[in-house]
C-alpha cells in the first residue's frame, strides 16, 4: 500500500514537460478550444434541424449591421450624439425654470436676513455662499442628468450597450487590455468611483488595474453639465442659432470619444510598460433585444441615478460654497485670499490655456467635480461686481467679461475631460487595488496627460495666431 | 459501490472541506452545471422545491446553493455550480465547477443545455465528459426552441453523445419525471455509459501522448489521465494549484489512516 502512495514522479516534472511541448507547439491552448468547438459543431449538425425559411431573424440581421466593421462605429457615434443633442436641446428650458425660481427665492432669502437683522457675514456664507452654490447645481445638473440618464439607461435596456461591447472588443485586445473595461467605462459614465469598483467584473488583476488606471477618461456626471454648459455657450455661439444645440452636442461627443482614444492609448502604454502582458479572452453573449421596460429604466435613471448624484453634488455644494465664499470675501491687503492664489497659479494656468480662478477652481473642486463651475462662477463674481446669473446667457457675459476666449473654453473642457479624479473616485481606487503606489499613479497619470494636452494646444493656438 | 470505507471517510472530508457540501450517510451528490441562461436554476428549484440553503464556496465569493430531493426512497444532495460557458478556468466561476465535477467526485453531473443554442451550449457538456463518464445532459427550453421552429433529435443526440440525454421544459414541469428517473439510474450504478471523447487534432493528440504515461503514473486511475495532461498542457495555473493541492490532501489522509492502521 505504502510503496503505491509515493509518486515515483512529481507533478512539477510533468509541469516541466508540458511547458516544454506547449512551447514547441505555439497556441496549443488555443488548438485544444477549437478541436472542442468543432467537435461540438460535429455532433450538433445533425441533431438539430432549423425548418424555417428565414433562418436569419430579424435581430440576426440588426447584429450584423450594428456590429459590422463598416457601420459599428459611425452608428455608435451617431447615437451618443443624438442623445446628447436631445439632452441640451432639452435641458435649456427646464433649467432656466428651476433657475428663476431658486434665484427668485435667494431674493426672498436675503430679504429675510436683512428683516432679522443677520450680520453680513452670515448672510454672505448662508445665502451667497451655500444657497447660490446649490441652486446653480441644482439648475444646472439636473435638468440635463433628468434627460441623459433615462436616455442612456435606455439603451442599456434594449440590449446596445453589449454590442457596444462586441465593437470595441478588439480594439482593447489591440491594447492587451480586457474587453470588460468597455463595461466598467459606462459605469464611469454615471459616476468614476462607481466605474472603478465596477472593475471587479475583470479578472486578470493586471487588467483591472489597467481598467482603474484608466477609468476617469470618461466623463462623469459630475463632469458632463460642466461640458455641456461650455460647449453650448461658446461651441454653439460661434455658429448660427440653428445649429448651436447640435454644434454643441458634437463637441461634447467629441470629447468622450476623445476621451475613449486617450484610454485605449494610456492603456496600450501601460500594458507595454508597467503592467506587462497579454490580453485574456473572454466570453461575451449577446444577449436577445428585448422590449425596454419604461418604469424599470425611470426608476433605475431617476432615483437611483439622478437622485443619487444630484445628493452627493449637494452634499458637497454646501460647505464648497461657504468656504468658497470666504476665502472670496476675507482680504490680505488689497486682495481676496482666492485672488492671490489665483495669482499665484496664473503662470502655470496661462501656459495651459486656463487662468488662475480656472485652476484654482479644479483644485478647490478636488472633493467632487460637480462644484468646478459654481466655484468658478463665485471667484469671478467676487472679484468683480455681484451679478446674478442663473440662465446660459449671463453664464456667457460672465466668463466673456473675465476674458475667456474661444482658447479657454477648448482648454477648459479638455483639461475637465482629462484632470485627475475626484477623491471619492481615488478612495475607491486605493479600496480596489490596496495601493498607495496605484492609487497615486491613478491621479498622477490623467494629471500628466491634461497639463499635457492642454499646453499642447494653448502654445500651438497662440503660436498660430489663432486667438 | 467497490468503496471501502475509509475511502468513503476520506471523500466526505474532502467534500466537507474543500466544497462545503455535507451529506448524509447514503445520499446521493448531483452536481448541476451549465451555460449562464439556460434555465439551470429553474431545473433547480424544480427538482428540489423548498428544500435549499445557500452560502458561498469555501474561501471565495461565488454563490453555492444546494438542494436536496429524495426519488425511490433514496436521497440526493444537488449542488447548483456557477454558470458557466466552459471549464477551462478563465474565471474563478470556472474553476470552482471544474474542481467540484473533477475533484469532488458527485455521484452525477447534470448538465443544462439551451435547446435554442445547443451547439454553443454542447461545448460545455463534452468538456464535462472528459472529467467524467456520469454525465447526465439535460436539454432545457425545448418548449422555446420548437417555438422557433427547432427540432432536436433527442434519441440520435443520445447515441452520438453516448450519455442519456432528456429533453426538458422545467418552467412548466415536463421532463423532470424522466431526469429524476436517469439521476437514480446514474447514482446507483444501474445505467451503462461510453461517452463520447472528444475528438483532437494530431497535433494536440501528438502531444497529450507525449505526457500520457508520465501522468497516468502519478494520478493513478483517479482522475481521467488523458484530460489532466490537457490541462498540463494547457499551462492552466488555477488547474496545477489545484491538483497538487488535491493530491496533497490524497497523500496526507492516506498516510493518516496509515497511522491509524
Amino acid at each position: 500500500m505504502s510503496a503505491a502512495v509515493k509518486p515515483m514522479i512529481t507533478l512539477e516534472e510533468i509541469c516541466a514537460e508540458a511547458e516544454k511541448i506547449r512551447l514547441s507547439n505555439p497556441n496549443l491552448g488555443d488548438k485544444i478550444v477549437s478541436d472542442i468547438y468543432h467537435n461540438a459543431e460535429m455532433i450538433a449538425g445533425p441533431a438539430v434541424s432549423k425548418n424555417s425559411t428565414d433562418s436569419r431573424s430579424w435581430d440576426h440581421k440588426l447584429d450584423d449591421i450594428l456590429t459590422s466593421r463598416l457601420f459599428g462605429y459611425p452608428i455608435m457615434f451617431a447615437l451618443l450624439s443624438i442623445i446628447f443633442w436631445i439632452t441640451i436641446a432639452g435641458a435649456n428650458v427646464p433649467s432656466q425654470m428651476i433657475a428663476d425660481t431658486l434665484f427668485a427665492f435667494q431674493d426672498q432669502l436675503l430679504i429675510w436676513f436683512e428683516l432679522a437683522g443677520a450680520p453680513s457675514w452670515l448672510t454672505g456664507i448662508v445665502v451667497l455662499g451655500m444657497f447660490r452654490g446649490l441652486a446653480w447645481v441644482i439648475a444646472v445638473m439636473l435638468p440635463p442628468m433628468a434627460i441623459f440618464f433615462p436616455l442612456f439607461t435606455l439603451l442599456e435596456d434594449l440590449g446596445y450597450l453589449p454590442r457596444v461591447a462586441f465593437n470595441l472588443d478588439n480594439m482593447f485586445k489591440k491594447c492587451r487590455a480586457c474587453g470588460k473595461q468597455i463595461l466598467t467605462m459606462c459605469m464611469g459614465f454615471g459616476c468614476n468611483a462607481a466605474g472603478v469598483v465596477s472593475c471587479r467584473i475583470i479578472d486578470s488583476p493586471r487588467e483591472r488595474l489597467i481598467a482603474v488606471l484608466t477609468n476617469n477618461f470618461v466623463p462623469c456626471n459630475g463632469r458632463f453639465p460642466t461640458l455641456i454648459a461650455i460647449a453650448t455657450i461658446f461651441m454653439g455661439g460661434m455658429v448660427v442659432s440653428e445649429l448651436q444645440t447640435a454644434v454643441a452636442s458634437l463637441v461634447v461627443t467629441s470629447l468622450v470619444v476623445l476621451g475613449i482614444f486617450i484610454t485605449f492609448a494610456v492603456s496600450w502604454a501601460l500594458s507595454h510598460t508597467l503592467l506587462k502582458g497579454e490580453a485574456s479572452s473572454m466570453v461575451l453573449e449577446l444577449p436577445p433585444y428585448r422590449k425596454p421596460q419604461l418604469g424599470a429604466i425611470f426608476y433605475r435613471s431617476l432615483i437611483d441615478r439622478t437622485i443619487f448624484v444630484l445628493k452627493r453634488a449637494i452634499i458637497m455644494a454646501a460647505p464648497a460654497g461657504a468656504i468658497t465664499w470666504l476665502l472670496a470675501n476675507i482680504y490680505i491687503g488689497e486682495i481676496s485670499i482666492i485672488g492671490h492664489l489665483a495669482a499665484w497659479l496664473q503662470p502655470f494656468a496661462y501656459a495651459i490655456g486656463l487662468d488662475g480662478f480656472i485652476l484654482l477652481a479644479f483644485i478647490l473642486g478636488l472633493p467632487a467635480n460637480e462644484i468646478v463651475m459654481p466655484i468658478l462662477l463665485m471667484c469671478y463674481l467676487s472679484t468683480g461686481q455681484m451679478m446674478e446669473f442663473g440662465t446660459l446667457e449671463e453664464l456667457r457675459d460672465i466668463l466673456i467679461n473675465n476674458n475667456w476666449t474661444w482658447l479657454t473654453a477648448v482648454c477648459t473642457m479638455l483639461f475637465c475631460l482629462l484632470h485627475w479624479p475626484c477623491t471619492t473616485t481615488l478612495l475607491s481606487a486605493y479600496k480596489e487595488t490596496g495601493s498607495k503606489k496605484w492609487t497615486f499613479l491613478t491621479f498622477l497619470i490623467p494629471t500628466i496627460i491634461a497639463f499635457t494636452v492642454c499646453f499642447l494646444v494653448a502654445q500651438s493656438a497662440r503660436l498660430l495666431n489663432l486667438v | 459501490m467497490g468503496m471501502s470505507n475509509s475511502t468513503i471517510e476520506k471523500h466526505h472530508k474532502l467534500l466537507s472541506e474543500h466544497f462545503g457540501v455535507t451529506t448524509t450517510p447514503g445520499q446521493f451528490t448531483v452536481a448541476l452545471a451549465g451555460n449562464p441562461n439556460v434555465g439551470k436554476s429553474t431545473v433547480f428549484n424544480a427538482l428540489t422545491g423548498l428544500h435549499q440553503h445557500t452560502g458561498n464556496w469555501p474561501g471565495k465569493t461565488v454563490d453555492n446553493a444546494q438542494g436536496s430531493f429524495t426519488y425511490l426512497d433514496r436521497s440526493f444532495l444537488m449542488i447548483d455550480l456557477p454558470g458557466t460557458y466552459s471549464i477551462l478556468a478563465h474565471t474563478v466561476e470556472e474553476q470552482v465547477a471544474r474542481d467540484f465535477i473533477c475533484f469532488g467526485k458527485p455521484d452525477a453531473t447534470l448538465v443544462v443545455l439551451d435547446a435554442t443554442c445547443l451547439e454553443r451550449n454542447l461545448n460545455l457538456a463534452l468538456q464535462v465528459m472528459e472529467i467524467t463518464p456520469k454525465i447526465i445532459v439535460c436539454v432545457n427550453l425545448i418548449d422555446e426552441a420548437e417555438k422557433k421552429n427547432i427540432k432536436i433529435d433527442i434519441s440520435a443526440l443520445q447515441k452520438d453523445l453516448g450519455v442519456p440525454v432528456v429533453a426538458t421544459a422545467a418552467r412548466n414541469g415536463k421532463g423532470l419525471d424522466i431526469l429524476r428517473q436517469k439521476l437514480y439510474e446514474m447514482s446507483t450504478g444501474l445505467c451503462t455509459v461510453a461517452p463520447r471523447q472528444i475528438n483532437y487534432s494530431s497535433e494536440v493528440e501528438n502531444a497529450i501522448q507525449q505526457l500520457l504515461p508520465k501522468v497516468s503514473r502519478l494520478i493513478g486511475s483517479n482522475l481521467n489521465p488523458r484530460w489532466v495532461a490537457l490541462r498540463l498542457l494547457d499551462g492552466d495555473e488555477a488547474f496545477i494549484n489545484s491538483i497538487s493541492q488535491y493530491l496533497d490532501f490524497d497523500l496526507h489522509s492516506t498516510r493518516l489512516q496509515e497511522v491509524a492502521v
